[in-house]
């Protein structure tokens, strides 16, 4: 069997040959040869530095992003920001960095349990869990029992959101007694995935914010730290506005979760947030870009959840909205989904939609009764919009070409 | 009754929900008040799942749990009562698993189903996940349906029961080799299909509104769920 050192050397020469002739960033396939050399590579990799793991249906890459941010004011710290988050993108960005270097990685919900034993964390961010993919990946009750379990193997410290009650129930089943779990009432406006109660399985029934449950004791933590509105507050009281450059409630929520596990990590908030307000775009999300006469706004929306969010955030202000939809491996090959988002909120405003299933979400938007034109591509998406700003929101195959198409510029 | 409206219900769409099903719903009333006609949707929830006076009923698809339970408030509803008055009843996945007299949900491999429809479900080796495409009896008049599965049962149909469709691509009610889809008795249509499944069938739509109905409807000008359906049947790959 080769030796570690070897197995690494390679791997990093594959990337800078990979890099060279074009073929990607080289964000997986260093890893990808790397695992399948040594099987331990990530646990090699891991060993000897303070990893954070950041996981969770939405938001990891924004979290991931502003953590990175916020602990970089200690020193050095890497991260898989361009959200390759397989183990392979993890061995890929532990590859690059020097020995001891402290890193943020954000990773799969489905990967979590394997990456949590693989490289011990000092902190574990927990996000939130609502479906997504489900004809890749499972259905959520799933990943709740297999976080409890990885969670009942784990020493270190959990910063979880308090606020969504799967992650909530995840997290106590392991840790009854709550030792080392910093919760964060960070919001999560979604609960299409709560037909029952995860701890006794009673029918859910939610009348009054915070959560409990209407059969049994299950019921909301008491926070270390809540969102309220843009301000994140302390436990003792103190309050900082966050004032993020970044846009939005799930950010906002992002933001929180990131200082609270900086803060465990010895960074104090107020360096925290200030360092979080400098993050301006993570991976073209949120993008500005200027067309022409247009002014863009990319949006990154993959499932009901993160749709729920965006569109609180596209009817807060009164620009049109371009949607782009594909079905690939990577989106989830079914659709259906869009069903489950709430369209009808887009009734009078101005929509036109592209994408290999823009038929899927016409129909949607048909019987939604949301008037919109179908366009070949975004160009056609844009010219066919009176100049001045536009949000365009696409999910992941597509965010991908629009961000690219953006790139290369429309006209 | 006063009330000329269509009633539809929707039973536990809280439970009977994780696939989008929700959609069938919202095509069927959509439909029904673009002709016009009057029409009235009820969500149930636990308290009171299946009331009985209903022109249509839809059940959904559901993760295992959320279908168990499901299953217990439904047993003792009013919903074999419609059923033996001949109510139309659209099952989807899990609803459809329900119906029958046996299935295998969760960490239980044999739990007494309602024993309304002639069929049993067993657990599959690998989930059966893809698109479909089926060809449904000749009886209900209907073209080729398109749909997106992903279901974890194997369900065989007794002799009291009738395929809904024949496969011409993809997963049939026992996985990969099954060359039938879904189920026919009395006043219930079953089905593996999402997508929504009417969504993507427009003309499966209009069949069950024109039962609930009792008279045909009148004229919708075709569109975009036509433009869908025919996009969906002419896909490769």
């Amino acid at each position: 069997m080769l030796v570690h050192r070897v197995v690494f050397a390679l791997a990093r020469l594959a990337g800078l040959v990979s890099r060279r002739a074009g073929r990607g960033a080289g964000r997986t396939l260093p890893g990808r040869l790397a695992l399948l050399l040594r099987r331990d590579s990530l646990e090699r990799l891991a060993r000897g530095r303070s990893v954070v793991l950041v996981s969770g249906t939405n938001g990891k890459t924004t979290t991931t992003r502003l953590l990175t941010a916020a602990l970089g004011f200690a020193g050095p710290v890497v991260s898989n920001s361009s959200g390759s988050n397989l183990e392979r993108g993890l061995v890929s960005a532990l590859l690059d960095a020097e020995a001891g270097v402290s890193a943020v990685l954000e990773v799969d919900e489905v990967v979590l349990p394997t990456a949590m034993s693989s490289c011990r964390p000092v902190v574990v961010v927990l996000l939130n869990l609502s479906r997504d993919q489900l004809d890749r990946t499972s259905e959520v009750t799933f990943h709740v029992k297999r976080w409890r379990e990885a969670l009942t193997l784990y020493g270190g410290t959990v910063v979880a959101n308090a606020d969504d009650p799967l992650v909530a129930t995840a997290v106590r089943g392991a840790r009854p007694t709550e030792h080392d779990v910093v919760w964060v009432a960070a919001g999560q406006p979604w609960r299409g995935d709560l037909a029952l109660c995860p701890s006794c399985g009673g029918a859910w029934e939610e009348l009054v914010e915070p959560w409990s449950c209407a059969h049994c004791s299950a019921r909301r933590p008491d926070p270390h730290w809540a969102l309220d509105g843009g301000e994140l507050v302390a436990r003792e009281g103190s309050r900082w506005s966050l004032a993020l450059a970044l846009p939005g409630r799930a950010n906002a929520a992002n933001a929180g979760m990131a200082v609270a596990a900086a803060c465990v990590l010895d960074v104090p908030a107020e360096v925290s947030v200030e360092l979080a307000r400098s993050v301006t775009d993570v991976e073209g999300r949120y993008l500005s870009s200027r067309q022409g006469d247009h002014d863009l706004r990319l949006l990154l929306a993959k499932n009901p959840a993160g749709w729920l969010e965006a569109l609180s955030e596209i009817t807060s202000g009164p620009a049109p909205v371009v949607i782009a939809l594909n079905a690939r491996s990577a989106d989830g090959t079914d659709p259906s989904w869009l069903w489950d988002v709430p369209f009808e909120r887009l009734a009078g405003r101005r929509v036109v939609v592209t994408g290999e299933r823009a038929t899927d979400l016409a129909v949607r938007l048909h019987y939604a009764e949301v008037a919109h034109e179908v366009h070949p591509d975004l160009r056609a998406c844009v010219q066919a919009l009176p100049p001045g700003a536009c949000d365009v929101v696409a999910n992941y195959t597509a965010f991908v070409q629009a961000r690219a198409s953006l790139a290369r510029g429309l006209s | 009754m006063t009330d000329s409206r269509v009633r539809i219900v929707s039973v536990l769409p809280a439970l009977l929900g994780t696939y989008g099903d929700g959609g069938n719903v919202v095509v069927l009333e959509r439909r029904l008040a673009w002709r016009g006609i009057p029409v009235q949707v009820v969500r149930t929830t636990v308290q009171d799942p299946c009331p009985a006076e209903g022109d249509l009923y839809v059940l959904g698809g559901g993760e295992d749990e959320a279908q168990l339970l499901a299953l217990d408030v439904l047993r003792t509803s009013a919903l074999r009562a419609v059923l033996d008055r001949g109510t139309p009843l659209l099952a989807v996945c899990a609803g459809l698993q329900l119906l029958g007299s046996s299935l295998a949900a969760g960490s239980e491999s044999f739990v007494e189903g309602l024993g309304m429809v002639d069929l049993t479900t067993a657990r599959l080796s690998r989930r059966a996940v893809g698109e479909v495409v089926t060809r449904p009896e000749e009886s209900t008049g209907l073209n080729r349906l398109t749909g997106f599965v992903n279901h974890g049962g194997s369900t065989v149909l007794g002799s009291e029961a009738r395929p809904f469709g024949q496969v011409l691509e993809g997963p049939g009610n026992a996985g990969e080799s099954d060359p039938v889809e879904g189920v026919l008795q009395g006043s219930v249509i079953g089905t593996y299909l999402h997508g929504p499944v009417l969504a993507r069938n427009p003309a499966l739509a209009d069949l069950l509104l024109t039962r609930a109905v009792g008279s045909p409807l009148p004229h919708l000008e075709p569109g975009l769920p036509e433009q869908l359906h025919a996009e969906r049947l002419a896909r490769r790959g």
